[in-house]
C-alpha cells in the first residue's frame, strides 16, 4: 500500500452548531403537532356543532318514522333502508368482481406494460368525480338497460364508482404478501389456484376486507351521482330495490338542509348523526375484521 | 408423476459414474442426476454445463462464492425456476431415472416429491397445525391428519416445543423453530428429496446447530441437497460436497465434487483448495 502523508492536524473543519440543529428538529416537531391539532380542532368543532343541533330531535321515533311535512313527526326510516339496500347490493357486487380483478392482475397476468398501464388507469378511475359516474349510470343503467331510476340503478352506479378503489386496495394487499409465501406453497406441490386460495388470499384478507369496507363507507356517503339516478328527497314508504322511488341518507340530509325552517335543519343534523354512526360502525367493523383475519400474520 | 419410462442407462452415464472424482465407482443409483445442465435467465447463462449426481440418503452440499449459480441449480431440481418467466433449462435433469423436464411432466407433481426449504423461514400466517397440514390438505391426503402432523413435527424435532400451542401462529415461533416448522411442513407431504437453500443463513449458531443435527437424522429417510455459504457447515453436515465457481462470463460451473472429507482436506483442484481454505470467495 502506498504511504500517504498524514494530513496535518490543523484547525477542525467541523461547525457542529448543535444548538441550531436541535432547534430545527424542535421546530419541525412543533409544526407536526400543530397540524394534528388543527385537524382535531376542526373535527371536534364540527361534531360538537352537529350533535348540539341534533340532540333535541334524536329519538327512536326519528329512526322508525317516515318523512313528514312537520319536522316533529319526520323520520328517516326510508332513507336508512334505502342506504342499507344499496350498501348490500354494492357489497355483493364489488367484493367478487373487485377481488377477482385484482387477483387476475397480480397473480395471473404477466407483468407486462399493458398490465401496468391497466393498473395506472384503474388508479385514475378512482379519482374521477362521482358526478361523472352519475351521468354514466343515468345513460347506461337508467336509460339503455331501462332499469329506471331505482335502487338497483343507484347501486350499480355506486358499484362502478368504488370498484377502482376496491381493486386498488386489493392489488396493494396482494402485492404486500411476500413472494416467499407463494414459493412456500408451490414447494409443497400447490397448483397456482391452491397457492392463491390457500396461501396468498388468507394473507391478504385483512387488507382486502379493510379496503372493501372503507370503499363501502364511501359509497353510502355519496349524494352527487344519485341526484342524477333519480333519488327523491321525500319518500314516505319503504323502497323496493327494483322499482319505484327511493331515497338515501345523504340525499335526505340535503333535502332537509336546504329548507329555510330551522326545525328542518335540526332534523338534518340528526340525520347526519345517524350517517356518522353508520360510518363509525363500518370503520369499527373494518378494525375488527382486520384484527380477526390478521391474528396469525406477523411481517 | 408421469409414467414415462426411465431412460435406459447409456454408456455415457455408466462412464460418468465410473469416473467419479473420488475414484471409487459408486454402485448406488443416483436419486437426482444432472447431465450437462445449463440454466438461462433470458440471454444470460447463470449455470454452464453442469453434470452431477445426488446419491440417496445422504447430504450433498453445494458450496461456492456468491452468484455462482448454486441456488439456481438447486431450484432446477424441483422446477421452482419455472415460475420465472424468462427462465430456461438446457440438458437433462433426472429424478429416479425420469427426465424432470420431459414432455408431460407436471412441475406441481414434481414439487411434492422434491420438497424445498428456503433461506428465510417462511411459515404461513396460519396456526402451527395448519402450517404442517397445508401440504397434505392440498395434495388430497386421506389418512389421519392429526397423526401426520404430529409425526412430521416429531421428525423435525419440534413436537416438544409446540405440542401445547398448536393453535398459535406459526409466525410466533423463534427463527430456528420457524425453520424446523418449514421442514416439518415439507416432510408432511412425504417427499423423497429435500432441497435446502441456505436454510441457516438467517439463524443464530445454536439454531444452526439444531438444524444440522436434524439433517443428520433426516438423511436416514430422505435425500438432502443443501446450498450453503458456510463452509464449516458443509464440512460438518454433508457427505458429498460439490464446489462451484463462476467463469469470466459469470456462468457458474462445477469445479470439483467428491466426498466432503476429501474436498476439504485433499482437493484435486487449486481453486477448490483456495476456496475451502478461505483464500478466496
Amino acid at each position: 500500500m502506498a504511504t500517504i502523508a498524514p494530513a496535518a492536524r490543523t484547525a477542525p473543519r467541523f461547525e457542529p452548531a448543535l444548538m441550531r440543529r436541535k432547534l430545527t428538529g424542535t421546530l419541525f416537531y412543533g409544526a407536526c403537532i400543530a397540524a394534528v391539532g388543527l385537524l382535531l380542532l376542526a373535527l371536534v368543532a364540527l361534531l360538537v356543532d352537529v350533535f348540539l343541533r341534533a340532540a333535541p330531535w334524536l329519538d327512536v321515533d326519528f329512526l322508525t318514522s317516515v318523512p313528514s311535512s312537520r319536522p316533529a313527526r319526520a323520520g328517516i326510516l326510508p332513507a336508512m333502508i334505502g342506504t342499507l339496500e344499496i350498501g348490500l347490493i354494492v357489497g355483493l357486487l364489488t367484493f367478487p368482481i373487485g377481488v377477482a380483478a385484482a387477483i387476475y392482475l397480480v397473480e395471473y397476468a404477466s407483468d407486462s406494460r399493458l398490465n401496468r398501464m391497466l393498473q395506472t388507469n384503474i388508479s385514475n378511475l378512482a379519482g374521477v368525480p362521482s358526478i361523472i359516474y352519475g351521468i354514466l349510470g343515468l345513460a347506461v343503467f337508467v336509460r339503455v338497460l331501462a332499469l329506471g331510476p331505482t335502487i338497483l340503478s343507484a347501486a350499480l352506479t355506486l358499484s362502478l364508482l368504488i370498484l377502482p378503489v376496491v381493486i386498488i386496495a386489493s392489488i396493494e394487499a396482494l402485492k404486500a404478501v411476500p413472494e416467499a409465501q407463494r414459493e412456500g406453497a408451490y414447494a409443497l406441490g400447490a397448483t397456482r389456484w391452491q397457492m392463491v386460495r390457500q396461501s396468498v388470499l388468507p394473507a391478504a384478507a385483512p387488507g382486502i376486507m379493510t379496503g372493501i369496507i372503507l370503499a363501502m363507507a364511501r359509497a353510502i356517503g355519496e349524494a352527487a351521482p344519485l341526484i342524477l339516478i333519480g333519488a327523491f328527497t321525500f319518500v314516505t314508504f319503504l323502497p323496493n330495490p327494483f322499482e319505484g322511488q327511493y331515497t338515501v341518507l345523504p340525499i335526505q340530509i340535503y333535502g332537509w338542509a336546504i329548507r329555510p325552517q330551522a326545525d328542518f335543519q335540526g332534523i338534518s343534523a340528526a340525520a347526519i348523526v345517524v350517517i356518522l354512526g353508520l360510518m363509525l360502525l363500518l370503520n369499527g367493523l373494518a378494525l375488527v375484521v382486520r384484527a380477526r383475519l390478521g391474528r396469525h400474520i406477523q411481517w | 408423476m408421469v409414467a414415462e419410462p426411465a431412460d435406459p442407462p447409456t454408456i455415457r452415464r455408466m462412464t460418468m459414474i465410473a469416473d467419479a472424482p473420488d475414484g471409487l465407482a459408486d454402485e448406488r443409483e443416483p436419486v437426482v442426476e444432472l447431465d450437462v445442465v445449463s440454466c438461462w435467465y433470458g440471454s444470460f447463462r447463470a449455470v454452464k454445463e453442469v453434470s452431477l449426481q445426488v446419491r440417496p440418503r445422504e447430504v450433498t452440499a453445494l458450496i461456492g462464492p456468491s452468484g455462482c449459480g448454486k441456488s439456481t441449480l438447486l431450484r432446477t431440481m424441483n422446477r421452482m425456476n419455472d415460475l420465472i418467466p424468462t427462465y430456461r433449462t438446457e440438458g437433462t435433469v433426472r429424478f429416479e431415472g425420469q427426465n424432470l423436464y420431459g414432455p408431460g411432466v407436471d412441475p406441481v407433481a414434481v414439487r411434492r416429491r422434491i420438497g424445498m426449504v428456503f433461506q428465510k423461514p417462511n411459515p404461513f400466517p396460519k396456526s402451527i397445525y395448519d402450517n404442517v397440514a397445508f401440504g397434505p390438505r392440498i395434495n388430497g391426503f386421506k389418512g389421519n391428519l392429526d397423526e401426520l402432523v404430529e409425526t412430521s413435527l416429531r421428525r423435525a424435532a419440534l413436537w416438544n416445543d409446540v405440542k401445547d400451542k398448536m393453535k398459535q401462529s406459526g409466525m410466533s415461533l423463534s427463527g430456528g423453530q420457524q425453520q424446523r416448522l418449514c421442514i416439518a411442513r415439507t416432510i408432511a407431504v412425504d417427499p423423497e428429496v429435500i432441497l435446502m437453500d441456505e436454510p441457516c443463513s438467517a439463524l443464530d449458531p445454536r439454531a444452526t446447530l439444531q438444524i444440522e443435527e436434524l439433517m443428520a437424522e433426516l438423511k436416514q429417510e430422505y435425500t438432502i441437497v443443501i446450498v450453503t455459504h458456510n463452509m464449516q457447515q458443509a464440512a460438518r453436515a454433508s457427505d458429498t460436497t460439490i464446489f462451484m465457481t463462476m467463469g469470466d462470463d459469470r456462468a457458474g460451473y462445477v469445479v470439483e465434487r467428491g466426498p466432503t472429507v476429501k474436498i476439504f482436506t485433499n482437493p484435486e483442484e487449486r481453486l477448490t483448495e483456495d476456496y475451502v481454505s478461505g483464500r478466496f470467495g
